[in-house]
């Protein structure tokens, strides 16, 4: 057990060395998100105004949108590091040493939650830039970023799952260019829900992506709705958890494919 | 508690099949004894990196056992993979990280801690030269200096024994060169085996002290260097006429000397085997002379790996006029 934890830590430390070694990459991959929040943001402000919006200012309605579009856009990208890894042939360096293999998996949900809490804290003061405020307090703000941590973890595994059976990049370019958008959209991430088409609110009913929305709004409102949140969350939790053990699945199945 | 007499591999019958039928390995069988450098020669294909995946805990099988000082490849991969070193064909250093780093961490995983891990890795960095560019990132380092972090990733935690898997392909000449050398020094140590894998003739001549050539996923010989070649029994003279030859006159000229066959010819060379090549040369230059036929330059070479490698992988020369080739492995 406390090999495992040791494992865990040095595998952990080694992957956010790396990412702090790059503090460029960091700032690139708020580009986006600035430019939805201040550009996108400050062209639809009237958007807010719209009848049944139900929205104080769409600066407010936007940062959960924009971060969990964040979330989802960064994480997309996990499995070109595993290919990274099993090319150069780091992963295979480690699988002949003594390390444990769930410390091997571990280390990169943890790498996957930290670097997405950060930038989601950034998003957040960003927001504030914008003119956001967050009715529910430290605590709203909290349960936004734990959504996002877990919306990551869902295509964090699904892009490691695809790199680690197809080894092709293009599968992962492929998977960032056809979901983003399209995810973002047929959710309430730019539209409040009750002004939504029907039919794209019947297929948000089912997306992560809202999931995470409706958790992190119901627990950023002057009156949070704790019940919507635990629903919600609920599902998001669960869904990374499937996607979790399928991307170990797929671990053991590049272990005999070697 | 290892008794000094096991074998520090042993392999025996080893099966592997890949997903489309592919026979990677066919009832492979290689032993490694304690101490020494063994190599594993045969052209890309031939199932040597199966081999060493195998050994190293990375692959299972399809059947046949294999132990590495003493420990159970298939059933306590665990104990195996705290006697192995692995330097693998592509290097597996973080690229990002720098070279300390990546010996840190190595060490952190084989349960070294806190001084100790201080201590080793400095000493590595010493003993492989990298010193000064310890704090750089890997992926400035040129060929020959990755190569050597790869090495001493191998060594961190003072392995029983190491698979170095085709350590210098790609590498240039000189850094060619300073890999032999070190894998000299490191075949000094008595207390670790090395198994080596190897498309080079002159690599494992040079630096196996016993070898198998593997073909077809099997081993076909198994020896030390001069062992196989001796077992050829003859030298290969060369004779380069001055002018071009009447083929049947000198053919029939040099088959009549004793203990000389196999005779090619090849424009104005002239290609032969005999059983002790210093003294047929000269038998044969006399009697060539006496025929008048001049000879512009006589070599004679001892059987060389590759003449042993076309032996046993059953597969002929393909071009008479390129003998033996091996360059600096080929002679002595």
């Amino acid at each position: 057990m406390s090999a495992l934890f040791v494992h865990t830590w040095w595998m952990t430390h080694r992957r956010l060395k790396a990412l702090m070694r790059n503090p460029g990459l960091v700032v690139m991959t708020l580009v986006q998100p600035a430019i939805w929040l201040f550009l996108f943001g400050g062209l639809f402000r009237k958007v807010a105004e719209l009848p049944g919006f139900g929205a104080a200012s769409y600066a407010d309605y936007l940062v959960p949108g924009v971060v969990v579009m964040s979330a989802v856009s960064s994480n997309m990208w996990a499995g070109m590091g595993v290919i990274d890894e099993i090319e150069r042939g780091t992963l295979n360096r480690f699988l002949v040493s003594p390390v444990r293999r769930s410390a091997i998996l571990n280390a990169g949900v943890i790498e996957q939650a930290v670097s997405t809490a950060v930038q989601s804290l950034v998003i957040v003061f960003l927001g504030r830039l914008a003119g956001a405020s967050y009715p529910g307090g430290v605590l709203g703000v909290v349960v936004l970023i734990v959504a996002s941590i877990l919306l990551g973890a869902i295509f964090s595994a699904l892009s490691s799952t695809m790199g680690l059976l197809v080894r092709q990049r293009e599968t992962i370019i492929g998977l960032s260019v056809f979901l983003l958008l399209p995810l973002t959209f047929l959710s309430s991430a730019f539209m409040a829900e009750d002004l939504m088409p029907d039919w794209i609110r019947n297929i948000a009913a089912f997306n992560p992506l809202n999931w995470s929305l409706d958790t992190g709004r119901g627990a950023l409102a002057d009156v949070p709705d704790w019940q919507a949140v635990a629903v919600h969350g609920g599902w998001l939790l669960g869904l990374a958890a499937l996607m979790i053990l399928l991307s170990t699945l797929s671990f053991r199945s590049y272990q005999k494919s070697i | 508690m290892q008794n000094t007499a096991t074998n520090a591999v042993e392999a025996e019958s080893i099966v592997k099949t890949y997903p489309g039928g592919v026979k990677a390995l066919d009832g492979l069988s290689v032993t490694v004894r304690p101490g020494e450098v063994f190599g594993l020669l045969g052209p890309n294909g031939a199932g040597k990196s199966t081999t060493i995946k195998i050994l190293t805990t990375l692959v299972r099988p399809d059947s046949g056992t294999a132990s590495i000082a003493g420990h159970d490849v298939l059933s306590r991969p665990d104990r195996v993979r705290r006697v192995i070193g692995v330097v693998s064909q592509r290097s597996g250093a973080d690229p990002m990280a720098s070279g300390r780093d990546n010996l840190v961490l190595q060490a952190h995983l084989y349960g070294m801690r806190g001084a100790q891990v201080e201590r080793r890795v400095s000493e590595l960095l010493d003993r492989f030269d990298l010193g000064d560019a310890a704090g750089r990132q890997v992926r400035t380092y040129s060929g020959g200096m990755q190569r050597r972090l790869d090495v001493a990733l191998g060594l961190v935690h003072r392995p029983r024994v190491l698979f170095l898997d085709e350590p210098t392909t790609g590498l240039d000449p000189e850094a060619r060169a300073a890999m032999w050398e070190e894998i000299a020094r490191l075949a000094g140590d008595d207390s670790l085996a090395i198994l080596l894998t190897t498309h080079y003739l002159d690599e494992a001549d040079r630096l196996a002290r016993r070898l198998a050539i593997v073909d077809g996923g099997r081993v076909v010989a198994e020896g030390t260097p001069e062992g196989l070649k001796a077992e050829l029994r003859g030298d290969a003279v060369h004779l380069e006429l001055r002018e071009a030859p009447d083929e049947r006159r000198v053919r029939s000229l040099v088959e009549a000397l004793p203990g000389v066959r196999e005779i090619v010819f090849d424009g104005r060379r002239l290609s032969a085997r005999a059983d002790d090549g210093a003294a047929a040369v000269p038998i044969a230059l006399a009697a060539l002379d006496q025929a008048g036929v001049p000879v512009a330059a006589v070599t004679v070479a001892r059987p060389s790996l590759d003449d042993v490698y076309l032996r046993h992988a059953g597969r002929r020369f393909a071009h008479t006029d390129e003998p033996v080739t091996a360059g600096a492995g080929g002679a002595r």
